[in-house]
């Protein structure tokens, strides 16, 4: 298992061979990359900043439950912080597994979660030459709360 | 006690500040630190309900706060 906020442009290579072992038929990779368009305007590229010592530790959780779901060691994930382009890759996930059921759904149970839960805001930059801060579509605000207790 | 109070992002903007330092009597909870900071920022772009972290633990609003405990107030989280 491994996990890192960085400052620099993700090496997906790298995050694949984390994953990769002759017992792993299969190996999903999900990348999330700078759009150029959201809700109809023009991006030119986000900032992304985060709560980075709870991040680590939010994004560190969320691969360990991920394992065990999956029953796999073999996750990988990275998330960029800073200013990236538009196209450039924002978070990396590597999930290997001797089959691809598995393989598919831990990749997709890390992205959701890390959306819902690690500290991480990004404000778009817009061609116009405008900026702003990027609401979560979804804030199960309470939800998260309830989780803080349980733990 | 005091508290540190962390700010991220728009709430960072909405208060102008990042970090905030603040004197609670003791029982205090997140609850009466939202407030606090509400009133310090002047600010009506700070939500009363905002989600909160304590020591970088989602937390819930009525979570009784020590000498020294770091409250982060996390806006709606956008990461991926």
């Amino acid at each position: 298992m491994y996990c890192a906020i960085v400052d620099h442009p993700i090496d997906v290579t790298a995050i694949v061979e984390r994953v990769s072992r002759p017992a792993n038929g299969a190996t999903v990779l999900f990348l999330g990359n700078v759009r150029e368009v959201n809700e109809g305007r023009s991006v030119s590229g986000i900032e992304y900043t985060g709560y980075r010592s709870m991040a680590e530790r939010e994004l560190a959780s969320i691969v360990e439950e991920a394992a065990a779901l999956g029953d796999t060691n073999d996750v990988a994930v990275e998330h960029r912080l800073g200013e990236l382009c538009v196209g450039e890759c924002s978070v990396a996930i590597a999930v290997g597994h001797p089959h691809r059921g598995r393989a598919f759904e831990t990749a997709r149970y890390v992205i959701e979660e890390l959306k819902r839960r690690v500290p991480i805001w990004k404000r778009e930059h817009y061609i116009d030459g405008t900026r702003e801060w990027v609401s979560a579509t979804t804030q199960p605000s309470e939800q998260l709360a309830d989780i803080g207790d349980e733990r | 006690m005091t508290v540190t109070v962390l700010l991220f992002a728009s709430y960072a903007e909405a208060v102008g500040r990042s970090s905030i330092s603040i004197e609670m009597e003791t029982g205090a909870t997140v609850r009466d630190v939202i407030d606090e900071v509400r009133r310090i920022g002047n600010s009506t772009r700070l939500p009363p309900a905002p989600m909160v972290a304590v020591n970088e633990q989602y937390a819930s609003r009525d979570r009784e706060l020590r000498q020294g405990d770091e409250v982060a107030l996390i806006p709606p989280v956008a990461g991926g």
